[in-house]
């Protein structure tokens, strides 16, 4: 039997998940014998793969880029788990929803700003009007909560999934955690 | 002479229990250790039945009852669990975080908070609705406490604790469905209040973070509800 296809994706967060993950210390090694990272920020492959069989995502949908990316990755994984806070509600890339994204550039590049006040457009992806947490874009398998969800919640959830298992993470992790 | 006190007989998820006549079925599940999910309840204040988690189903009842408001009866049989109670307290619960800006992970009250709590006990991971994002006020104009409207969930209990605890009446709502929001006094700012006492109970009854100390950061403030049982009692005894 091959071993699971494990991918990552960091969209709209601050990659405390990812960091958590890292935590995961020498059970990452562990880990690499039984999965094989195919994509993820801690990989260099640029292109996210096909058949992938496990996707952890990580932060809101907060531009057109975001968008693109979660429907290619629902696409082309089995399971799409919806990693961290920011994946699951919102969190705080969700934030700037009550006040427009408008007033948040307007606010960030202009306001505050003395010297030569401008709006950056190039190389970057346009914000989108509103947050959303990634299971109003598409069908989400599993959700981890988490402000990040810690280490041994993301191995518990891991050695689950890639043995063939489905964990319940509600007795795990919650909303901040 | 005191008057005859009278037991109703009764079953609480098929446990058989006796009961005196006034009390309600909240109490006389807590008092048997029969846990019933609550919000806008609170032992020493008086009960509204608002947040609707107590919820409960007797039979020979197509309608669902709060169990904080409804009292005992004789032979009443009574469910406080079953798939259909607990779909519906996720959906309110559910509901509540889509109807403000209930950011956990930067709350105050991250830890300590009632309705985080209360998610994670029915089993919530995720809000199936989606978000409102209201725009909400902060107002910190008192010098010792902030109201933080983005957290409220209008439980009412810094209303109540305020107008029959301290004897203020501060607090009270104004307005109706999603505009609904507690205020203080006439709707001024809660510095400008000339009722506050600055006592502090309306924090402590909060729920959430939405009422809290000023200089608490992420996840530092922790309610103490202690006091309120107890005045409650002593007041009862100097009658």
């Amino acid at each position: 039997m091959s071993k699971p296809r494990l991918a990552t994706l960091w969209l709209d967060g601050c990659s405390g998940c990812h960091m958590s993950l890292l935590d995961l210390d020498e059970r990452l090694l562990e880990l690499a014998t039984k999965a094989d990272f195919v994509f993820s920020p801690l990989v260099d492959v640029k292109e996210f793969p096909r058949d992938v069989d496990i996707a952890l995502v990580e932060g809101a949908i907060g531009t057109d880029e975001d968008r693109e990316k979660i429907l290619k990755v629902r696409e082309r994984s089995r399971l799409l788990v919806a990693f961290g806070d920011c994946a699951v509600t919102g969190n705080v890339p969700a934030m700037r929803n009550p006040h427009g994204t408008c007033c948040v550039l307007a606010r960030a590049y202009h306001e505050t700003v003395t010297e030569s006040p401008q709006t950056p457009t190039e190389n970057l992806p346009r914000l989108a009007e509103r947050v959303c947490p990634i299971h109003e874009v598409v069908a989400v398998d599993l959700v981890i909560p988490g402000c990040p969800p810690p280490a041994d919640v993301i191995h518990e959830v891991l050695t689950e999934l890639v043995a063939g298992r489905m964990p319940d993470p509600a007795r795990l992790s919650r909303f901040g955690q | 002479m005191k008057p005859q006190v009278k037991i109703k007989t009764l079953s609480i998820d098929g446990r058989d229990i006796g009961a005196r006549e006034d009390e309600t079925i909240l109490e006389v599940a807590r008092e048997n250790g029969i846990a019933i999910p609550t919000l806008c309840w609170l032992e020493g204040l008086s009960t509204v039945g608002a947040c609707r988690l107590c919820m409960v189903e007797i039979e020979g009842s197509s309608r669902l009852l709060p169990a904080c408001t409804t009292h005992v009866e004789e032979g009443m049989r009574i469910a406080t669990d079953s798939e259909r109670l607990r779909r519906y307290r996720r959906q309110i619960v559910e509901l509540i975080f889509s109807e403000r800006n209930h950011v956990c992970s930067v709350c105050v009250s991250n830890g300590h908070c009632e309705l985080q709590s209360l998610a994670q006990a029915l089993g919530i991971v995720r809000v199936h609705v989606p978000y409102r994002y209201p725009r909400l006020d902060v107002d910190a104009s008192h010098p010792r406490f902030v109201v933080d409207h983005n957290r409220c969930i209008l439980c009412t209990r810094c209303v109540r604790v305020c107008d029959e605890v301290e004897g203020a009446h501060t607090w009270d709502v104004s307005g109706r469905g999603v505009d609904a929001r507690v205020i203080t006094d006439l709707a001024q700012p809660w510095g400008a209040s000339e009722s506050c006492t600055g006592c502090g109970k309306c924090v402590h009854v909060c729920p959430t973070g939405a009422l809290f100390e000023k200089g608490k950061s992420v996840a530092e403030m922790s309610k103490r509800r202690q006091f309120l049982p107890y005045l409650t009692l002593m007041r009862e005894e100097r009658r």
